[in-house]
């Protein structure tokens, strides 16, 4: 079934991308519409827990004027009774206009694509996808830094686990990226991904070191959490946790434009003395995320 | 000359129908499911553990009057990439046939990620066929790679 579900923007040619970051901006310009999805129905189904991304999209659907319908935790649904996800999805198929859906299981988003017409929004699948996290992550570096094209990337932290390195990762190769991938030996990128960057072209270079030399020329400087329970030697761990830890002192010597972006939510890898930086970008980041899902919203439905 | 008797005693010749040989010996019985031999009502011969030059041991099928389709034989190479069907024509080889991996898989194999929709879903598997030298293929829905020799079949 051909439908404009967002399962996925990894495909997306430039053209594509960039007239998403344009409507982003323009409802960072104006987020309220009220009478924009007037008379239409979003459903945020999430069978898996993730407050901060279902607030993002119901204020977005809210903000364009659309009424949302939905439910939070799979608990209280037939899911719990062992209703297969294609029922679920076919039974809201018949209320909604748009479902939004967030899923334990990898591929649960491509694989409600193709049993409605209805176009859905993947919210996040497991480890897999999260579009609206991605297109947030490029709108904040090209609001950021006037472009998308030629710049430096630092990706620190958990580059193994983290879903949001990979995606961002993916959806840079048309536009020369160097990365720097900076991560402790057991949660460095995996080689997919590596082999990912030799077959598109892109350059990367790993590092093991994180200190204000070693970021001094980053554009961008992407922040992931270092989370004990993803290592399996804790001796590592404890060598390791305090290596990875932004600190305002190590701001001295990066490059005016570069700034700071965390997916979210922190724990200690961004000092608290780091929020008060004009390099500090995260909550703008997570502000961002509103204006991509409005514009994510309007494209599954159509609407210019 | 004796020897080549026994052989030929032990798994019969057919007049015609399909002769699946060399099958490594690990291989022979899930062959045979996947072709549905046990609802075959046609003479069917599975010899296991015989003497192979080539291989040690191996497994041979034979089965009378049945010819399967190209689907079919590429279903085999989920679990035996390259493997060869003679076509058996009055007693004669009238054409070998090679199982070779196909551009994608539907329904056949079981995506090793356990947290993939597919095992978790009344569903049809997909799989794409993405190095068919190194035997890889990718899962439409979790999008992870896997080797085919890893691979178990739904």
């Amino acid at each position: 079934m051909m439908n404009r579900s967002i399962v996925s923007i990894a495909d997306y040619s430039r053209e594509q991308i960039e007239r998403l970051l344009e409507r982003t901006a323009e409802f960072e310009r104006e987020p309220n519409h009220p009478h924009l999805l007037e008379g239409r129905v979003v459903a945020t189904l999430f069978f898996e827990p993730s407050t901060r991304t279902r607030l993002s999209f119901e204020t977005a659907a809210n903000r364009l004027g659309a009424r949302v319908i939905g439910f939070t935790d799979p608990k209280v649904t037939s899911s719990s009774k062992g209703e297969t996800l294609k029922d679920t999805i076919k039974m809201v198929s018949n209320y909604a206009d748009v479902i939004i859906m967030r899923h334990r299981l990898e591929g649960a988003a491509l694989y409600a694509s193709e049993v409605t017409d209805v176009p859905i929004i993947n919210a996040g699948d497991g480890s897999n996808l999260h579009p609206s996290q991605t297109m947030l992550d490029l709108y904040s570096i090209w609001k950021t830094q006037g472009r998308l094209d030629d710049l430096n990337i630092f990706m620190v932290g958990d580059l193994k686990y983290g879903r949001t390195v990979h995606s961002l990762l993916m959806s840079m190769r048309r536009y020369n990226p160097t990365f720097h991938f900076v991560a402790p030996k057991e949660l460095e990128m995996p080689e997919e991904y590596k082999l990912y960057c030799r077959k598109e072209g892109i350059r990367y270079v790993e590092e093991r070191v994180f200190t204000e030399e070693s970021i001094a020329d980053a554009d961008i400087l992407y922040m992931t959490r270092v989370q004990r329970e993803r290592f399996t030697d804790l001796m590592e761990y404890e060598r390791v946790k305090d290596t990875y830890i932004l600190r305002a002192d190590m701001l001295g010597r990066c490059r005016e434009n570069m700034r700071i972006l965390h997916p979210l939510p922190r724990v200690n890898e961004i000092e608290q003395d780091v929020d008060d930086s004009p390099h500090a970008y995260y909550f703008q980041q997570a502000q961002n995320g509103l204006y991509a899902r409005e514009a994510l919203i309007c494209q599954a439905l159509g609407i210019e | 000359m004796m020897d080549t008797t026994k052989k030929s005693l032990q798994v019969a010749a057919i007049e015609n129908g399909t002769v699946i040989d060399h099958i490594p010996t690990d291989k022979v019985f899930t062959i045979a499911s996947l072709l549905q031999l046990d609802r075959c009502n046609d003479q069917v011969t599975i010899g296991n553990n015989l003497d192979s030059g080539r291989m040690g041991s191996k497994g041979i099928i034979k089965i009378a009057n049945r010819f399967f389709s190209d689907a079919e034989i590429s279903r085999l190479a989920a679990v035996c990439p390259n493997i060869r069907l003679c076509i058996i024509r009055d007693y004669e080889v009238v054409e070998k046939r090679i199982a070779s991996l196909p551009d994608e898989f539907v329904g056949i194999v079981r995506c090793a990620n356990p947290v993939c929709i597919t095992n978790n879903e009344p569903m049809k598997t997909v799989f794409y066929v993405t190095d068919k030298e190194q035997g890889v293929v990718k899962c439409r829905y979790c999008g992870k790679e896997q080797n085919i020799e890893h691979i178990k079949l739904v």
